[in-house]
């Protein structure tokens, strides 16, 4: 136990020192930034100084520390807040993006790949096969733009791009900053409605990706299952094929079912990235994506570390749940 | 005696024989698996394309002709025209290139680093393992696409500049196999020999423990191909990959974006171009995991 904290905080450590190291070498500098560039040379190094640029750079890197344990990522050139609050501010949208992802994504993945196991060689396990096959193959974004093309302007199933209707924004006064779930609280529920039908195509394409993934390893998993002679056992005891499917071979593959669902979570908040980019989604990804095409770093590396934090503490909870809920990790 | 009997006999007259002979059963063992074929004609076929762009394309990818902005397909333009009224089926052939290079580049590169990182750290163990392998562990922690972006934003767009930020953010899986690989070797009798007979730890790992290790990185590295094409196309997508005019699939989708609605062809066109290689890498990796490593599939 000691041994994984340990290795968490040098984890994050390494986090640190990597997005440190790379606002170093931007060929930005960062006090003609702050002073402009008609100041004299003493305003220069006063400035220079006041940053702390003259230090030594382990020096700076301990200050930096130090600043992020504050929760000081910087001030964001683009908005001209403090990114910390920009981050708590885009930071839902994206969590209620990635969430419906996941969920989705074990909704359809985990019977699929069921299926396609006790099926195996058969029709439903080529589908699954060639469906994930395309799922691996096909860049989100292009896949985001033909869904758009052919469900918003072909076939008018779904709406546009963005959160929710122009003439619904603002409505609900924001207070978990996932607007379902504000609007349920205001019990406004013509912005729940269009809330939701804006989340069906975005969160659908990036699913799309994550019941790939778990289809694939609920396959393989169930595949090894079904090998068991206790499989055997419950058959010869005249159990139902159902129960013998559903309930033990798919109960014994729980556990690290769900380590991939936290990874395959991880995943989606990277593919959010891409995703946001397309449905114009107000999220994080949309703000690393627009403070980089402005070039401004602190923005970029703030996100790069939270969303690198989320990485991590996801990673460190399928972990612990593995330890919790397997009695043989005990 | 006919080239398949000379290859498959049982007794081997020379070493060369025997090497071809099992070449020869493997790519047998390949050519039973239909859609790894599929996969190997779809990179064959890009390879052609990228060697011969210039004769099978109809139209220079720059020129433009702003008469003819975005011209649905037809006989003179065979898949339209994009917003200068350049050729975009000339503009994909050429493309095709540059995807090349960027999965070449990328794919010698970050396996190249891991091996070295993966088969020191194994070999030579105590502190400098730890040390290596904890720097593995924190590139593994992170996310590759947010990476990279932050890298390419240190070190401003570019073709170039993409190409080493995916290497950067790629190579950890492949010293992890390299490490793993290289302790199961280390203690071997014919590592112990050559030890004996005087040979340097460099010479060692350079020259005994790296080549046994490259078989299993080779499927590794088919297989994430296809990231890679991903990541690069995502990265043009997103603006901060190989900039225009450059007929990068990626930028060239990202520049049909505004387009969408109506003329459709300019984003579908490349985005296709992408799908179609990258799933061939799939396949193809697939298929030689299924012959090369035959207990992972």
């Amino acid at each position: 136990m000691g041994g994984l904290l340990a290795s968490v905080i040098l984890t994050l450590l390494g986090l640190l020192l990597v997005t440190f190291l790379i606002g170093r070498v931007v060929p930005i500098d960062p006090v003609l930034a702050a002073v402009g560039d008609r100041a004299s040379a003493e305003v220069y190094q006063r400035m220079r100084m006041e940053l702390g640029l003259d230090l030594p750079l382990w020096q700076q890197f301990v200050y930096y520390v130090g600043d992020v344990l504050r929760g000081d990522l910087g001030t964001s050139v683009l908005t001209s807040r403090p990114v910390l609050e920009d981050i708590a501010r885009v930071f839902p949208a994206t969590l209620e993006l990635a969430t419906s992802a996941v969920v989705i994504g074990v909704a359809v993945g985990v019977p699929a790949g069921v299926m396609a196991a006790v099926h195996r060689g058969r029709w439903p396990d080529h589908l699954v096969r060639v469906l994930g096959l395309v799922g691996y193959s096909v860049p989100v974004f292009w896949l985001g733009l033909i869904g758009l093309l052919v469900f918003y302007a072909k076939l008018g199933w779904t709406p546009g791009p963005g959160r929710v209707d122009v003439f619904y924004e603002g409505l609900v006064d924001p207070v978990t900053g996932i607007l379902m779930i504000d609007a349920v609280i205001a019990g406004d529920w013509d912005v729940f409605w269009n809330a939701l039908s804006h989340l069906v195509l975005p969160a659908s394409i990036l699913a799309y990706f994550s019941v790939a993934y778990i289809s694939r390893m609920t396959r393989s998993f169930m595949l090894d299952q079904l090998r068991q002679e206790y499989i055997t056992t419950a058959r010869v005891k005249g159990m139902s094929e159902a129960r013998v499917i559903w309930r033990h071979a798919l109960g014994n593959i729980a556990v690290p079912l769900i380590t991939v669902v936290a990874l395959s979570y991880a995943t989606l908040l990277e593919g959010s990235v891409l995703t946001e980019t397309v449905f114009a989604w107000p999220g994080l990804g949309l703000y690393i994506t627009n403070s980089l095409l402005s070039a401004d770093m602190n923005a970029v590396l703030g996100g790069t570390l939270v969303v690198g934090t989320v990485f991590i503490a996801l990673n460190l909870f399928s972990d612990l749940l593995y330890r919790v809920l397997d009695p043989r990790a005990r | 005696m006919t080239a398949h009997d000379w290859l498959l006999t049982d007794t081997p007259r020379s070493r060369a024989q025997a090497r071809l002979g099992r070449l020869y059963s493997g790519w047998l063992g390949f050519a039973r698996n239909r859609l790894a074929m599929v996969g190997l004609g779809i990179i064959v076929l890009l390879v052609l394309v990228a060697a011969f762009a210039p004769l099978l394309a109809t139209h220079s990818p720059f020129a433009q002709e702003l008469a003819n902005r975005l011209q649905p397909p037809s006989a003179a333009h065979w898949l339209g025209t994009d917003q200068f009224g350049r050729d975009i089926y000339s503009r994909v052939i050429h493309g095709s290139r540059l995807t090349l290079y960027i999965v070449l580049l990328v794919a010698l590169t970050a396996p190249a680093a891991g091996l070295l990182i993966g088969t020191v750290s194994g070999y030579l163990g105590g502190w400098v393992d730890a040390v290596l392998m904890r720097i593995t562990d924190i590139f593994l922690a992170f996310p590759k696409l947010i990476l990279a972006l932050a890298f390419v934003a240190a070190l401003g767009p570019g073709i170039g500049n993409a190409i080493i930020a995916i290497a950067i953010t790629s190579w950890p899986p492949y010293a992890r196999i390299a490490r793993a690989e290289t302790i199961t070797i280390r203690n071997s009798d014919f590592i112990s020999a050559v030890r004996l007979q005087g040979a340097s730890s460099a010479r060692i790992i350079l020259g005994h423990v790296v080549p046994l290790c490259t078989s299993s990185l080779v499927v590794r590295v088919t297989l994430d191909m296809a990231g890679i094409i991903l990541t690069a196309a995502g990265l043009g997508f997103l603006g901060l990959g190989a900039q225009p005019p450059l007929p990068e699939w990626g930028a060239m989708i990202s520049t049909g974006r505004q387009y969408l609605l109506e003329q459709w062809w300019v984003a579908a066109v490349p985005g296709f171009a992408i799908f179609i290689v990258s799933l061939g890498f799939n396949l193809l990796g697939d298929g030689l995991r299924d012959v090369l490593d035959p207990k992972n599939s």
